[in-house]
């Protein structure tokens, strides 16, 4: 009695000590855990830790702490994705691998969830946090406190997900948990409800992200820096921050709802009582497709600064790139039903959601022909995020291409849930987002930090994964054409399907392969940082803000706001030698560092983990503890400081002088 | 315009439109959330499983009482706005408190409502319909009742600190989500109890 009242539903059977794999991964992270922990005591950082990072609301160290989230998940998802290509290499006919389905089902559900909300999304706002103020000419962002709020959400939630591998276990229904799998009657365990409240704790914190960064950007542009003279990342960032806001509330109603119906037993998608489920699987993918642009638009706005960068040209067609960006933003809303033309809605409706879907592919090519164009008579220089960005325009062409074919209902029909569908989205959210996004990494790593990453290796990792890439999805297309569906744990020898998925086995360890150089590659460039230091203009053709100030910048970014005339305002700047003014400096109002947002994070994650198992007196804790940790900041009037003119000069002929 | 004089005002005086600006954006994805719980309920409140409509386990006159109280809380909130903007601390004290008390008496109704249809086994465990409708209503209520709670810290903050422009800034987000509460309403009192019913 006492014990269900401490603890709920949580028992020490919730832990799967028979099971070596999650054991050995729950130990991996414990000693990962137990090495990070020891080794603060050890040099004595709990303070610095708690004073320059938890607390910090700085959106380049919150952008940093994003990128490493996303980085530790994107090597927990790539294990997940190792072990399915593992077990679909091996278990074939008589043999049945080394994964049982109920496991083998989480580890597909995780690798999804993960990848989507816990990689590329952190990793998105990683590159807006890092990028967007210092483009715009701003000293922060509109809400810095919101800013640390946001990004310890995601990670709590995130940290949920990595709770449930070792407490009970994950979702076993896929990444977006359709009903009536994923109710109560046929999902009775902790996993839908850890799905559940990670993804709604972590989806608040994008939301508040998204009307941080809208405001951000409406408001706190530098004089002069009119919407058409913004560099193109920012209007990425702006339109995708708009899919934000208008998506996300649909998610959190949708997993709201499903949590309604588990927790106290409501049917909304329930199989009886006049529940709907496919109303789930529509309102999911109202959310779910604005998402993918979410994720891919940013990409297009790296892909963007990368091509005029290193062809030391303007961007081709600047005016035709904003207006493709907020077509595709407009068009994201009206193509979700194709993700289940089979549902059966009518030739009508799916010829409306086919036809809007194959529109989408021309301001996409807009896009890349604008790319090219930039290239054209330029001086283009083989950087790596040029590399990336290459092997972006030719990968994503071809994932786009088998995107506008399913796009046909009654193509559709026939490849619906198969894994030529797989090799779609891999190649697309690879080739588009992946690449875009560790193209902008690479970057602007030097303006966050002040040294490059190491270039010999970047290209060892851009090799490795592009062709890992093609060898473990192009056999996909073909196994979906031959009629494999996605998700199987087993099949027959007669299918003639295991040469291929041994290809794509092989392709998945060379992209593991790339993953351990950039592992190296981040090494090696912090061994040697003193070697590599770069200036303000770290590529030495930067055109935009972020290339006018130090790298790394102080915290206040700019000393003196910039004022902008054009386009490519620094390219400007440099080219177009103004007149010097004489300038003083002035006291400039910077925000104090809080631990708020941490504390209402931890408290959000008791309460996610008190409503998965049930323990009524830690739901109340975790609620009461939110609202009175966010009362109580009310209370606090001492929230800014002015850094001294002194001061600022001081930072500044440091700069200078180095 | 110099730089130095751009930089001299770059802060303070546009804070203030900034933060507002913000926090009406919160309020239109908040207006997404409570339209995709209005799509849901236009699905489902057919769905009733043999069970009787909703339109037959409400009252109307009942509802139309709770929509006065809370038509009237919006009135003495702009009240008190009035006299925030004239300075007169206990004027604002005086309509925050009325305010407060109409509020709670939707709350209240709203509350005696729901526990009187679970009493008739109307539970929303009952029906598709049933849980749509308790989700719709109930998400309001849960918006208002976390607007008192809001409204009881302005009160205390007001006592403390008295009208300064931190407190001006609050008293307005707290009027943008009052008055939104409100719009919100009328599409649930007519979407909900009205629609069919007259």
């Amino acid at each position: 009695m006492l014990e269900k009242m401490l603890f709920g539903d949580l028992t020490l059977q919730a832990i799967p000590y028979n099971n070596p794999i999650i054991m050995g991964a729950g130990a991996f992270m414990a000693v990962a855990v137990a090495v990070v922990i020891g080794a603060l005591f050890y040099f004595k950082k709990w303070k610095w830790l708690w004073t320059e990072w938890l607390t910090s609301v700085d959106h380049k160290k919150i952008g940093v702490m994003y990128v490493i989230l996303a980085f530790i998940m994107l090597l927990r998802g790539f294990s997940d994705a190792i072990m399915m290509r593992a077990q679909q290499a091996i278990a074939v006919g008589h043999s049945a691998g080394y994964l049982p389905p109920e496991h083998y089902n989480q580890i597909f559900t995780a690798h999804g969830v993960i990848m989507i909300f816990f990689m590329a999304m952190p990793l998105m706002f990683g590159l807006l946090n890092w990028v967007v103020p210092l483009q715009i000419g701003a000293r922060d962002v509109a809400f810095p406190y919101l800013n640390s709020l946001s990004l310890w959400l995601t990670i709590v939630g995130a940290a949920l997900v990595n709770i449930s591998l070792v407490v009970g276990d994950f979702a076993a229904t896929g990444w977006l948990a359709y009903p009536p799998l994923s109710e109560l009657a046929y999902s009775p365990d902790v996993g839908v409800d850890y799905y559940i409240w990670a993804l709604q704790i972590s989806g608040v914190g994008s939301l508040l992200s998204g009307v941080n960064f809208f405001v951000t950007i409406l408001k706190m542009r530098c004089p002069g820096m009119t919407l058409m003279r913004m560099p193109i990342f920012t209007w990425t960032a702006l339109c995708t921050v708009i899919l934000v806001i208008l998506a996300f509330p649909v998610l959190t109603v949708t997993l709201g709802m499903l949590s309604l119906d588990r927790f106290f037993g409501m049917h909304f998608f329930t199989t009886d009582f006049g529940g709907n489920a496919m109303m789930y699987i529509n309102m999911i993918w109202v959310w779910g497709h604005p998402e993918v642009y979410i994720l891919i638009l940013p990409a297009f706005g790296v892909f963007s600064e990368v091509v005029a960068t290193f062809s030391r040209k303007k961007l081709f067609g600047y005016t035709t790139m904003v207006w493709a960006t907020a077509v595709i933003t407009i068009l994201s809303f009206i193509v979700w039903l194709h993700h289940f033309f089979t549902m059966g809605a009518g030739p009508t409706v799916n010829a409306f959601f086919g036809i809007a879907t194959m529109i989408i592919a021309v301001p996409t090519g807009v896009k890349i022909f604008n790319w090219l164009f930039t290239m054209y008579g330029g001086r283009v220089q083989f950087t790596t995020p040029m590399l990336w960005t290459i092997g972006f325009m030719t990968t994503f062409t071809i994932g786009g291409m088998t995107g506008v074919m399913m796009s046909v209902p009654a193509i559709d029909f026939q490849l619906h849930n198969s894994v030529f569908l797989v090799a779609h989205f891999h190649n697309v959210i690879i080739g588009g987002v992946v690449f875009g996004y560790l193209a902008g990494l690479i970057y602007w790593f030097p303006k966050i930090f002040g040294f490059k990453l190491n270039e010999r290796l970047g290209r060892y990792a851009f090799w490795c994964w592009i062709v890992g890439f093609y060898l473990a999805f192009m056999p996909l297309y073909a196994l979906g054409l031959m009629g494999m569906t996605r998700r199987l744990n087993h099949y027959d020898a007669a299918t003639g399907w295991h040469p291929y998925l041994i290809v794509a086995a092989i392709g998945t360890a060379v992209v593991a392969l790339g993953i351990g150089f950039q592992v190296l590659q981040l090494m090696v460039s912090l061994k040697d940082r003193n070697k590599n230091k770069v200036a303000g203009d770290a590529w030495g053709s930067g055109r935009t803000l972020e290339w006018s100030i130090p790298s790394p910048p102080p915290f206040y970014n700019f000393a003196f706001i910039p004022e902008v005339h054009h386009r490519d305002a620094f390219w400007d700047m440099k080219h177009n030698n103004s007149p010097e003014v004489k300038r003083y400096y002035q006291d400039i109002h910077m925000p104090r560092n809080t631990g708020t947002g941490f504390i209402i994070a931890i408290f959000a994650g008791a309460f996610g983990f008190a409503m998965t198992w049930h323990i009524t007196w830690l739901i109340f804790a975790g609620l009461i503890g939110i609202v009175a940790t966010a009362i109580a900041r009310t209370f606090n009037t001492d929230v800014d400081y002015y850094v001294k003119a002194s001061e600022v000069e001081q930072i500044e002929s440091q700069y200078s002088h180095r | 315009m110099t730089t130095q004089a751009l930089d001299h005002h770059d802060h303070h005086h546009d804070a203030d439109s900034m933060d507002i600006f913000g926090f009406w954006i919160y309020i239109m994805s908040d207006c997404i959330l409570f339209a995709t719980i209005f799509a849901v309920y236009a699905v489902l409140y057919t769905n009733t499983y043999g069970g009787p409509g909703i339109k037959e386990l409400t009252s109307l006159p009942y509802v139309l009482g709770e929509t006065m109280a809370l038509l009237a809380s919006s009135f003495t909130y702009g009240m008190a706005m009035l006299s925030l903007y004239k300075n007169k601390k206990s004027q604002v004290m005086m309509w925050l408190m009325i305010t407060f008390l109409f509020g709670a008496t939707f709350v209240y109704m709203e509350v005696n409502e729901f526990i009187h249809m679970y009493l008739e086994d109307h539970s929303w465990q009952s029906s598709a319909a049933l849980s749509a409708f308790f989700t719709l209503v109930g998400t309001h209520g849960a918006h208002v009742s976390m607007g008192l709670l809001w409204m009881a810290v302005m009160m205390i903050q007001l006592m403390k600190f008295g009208i300064t422009p931190a407190m001006n800034r609050r008293l307005t987000y707290l009027g943008l989500f009052w008055a939104f509460l409100d719009i919100v309403w009328i599409f649930v009192y007519t979407v909900v109890y009205l629609m069919g019913t007259i």
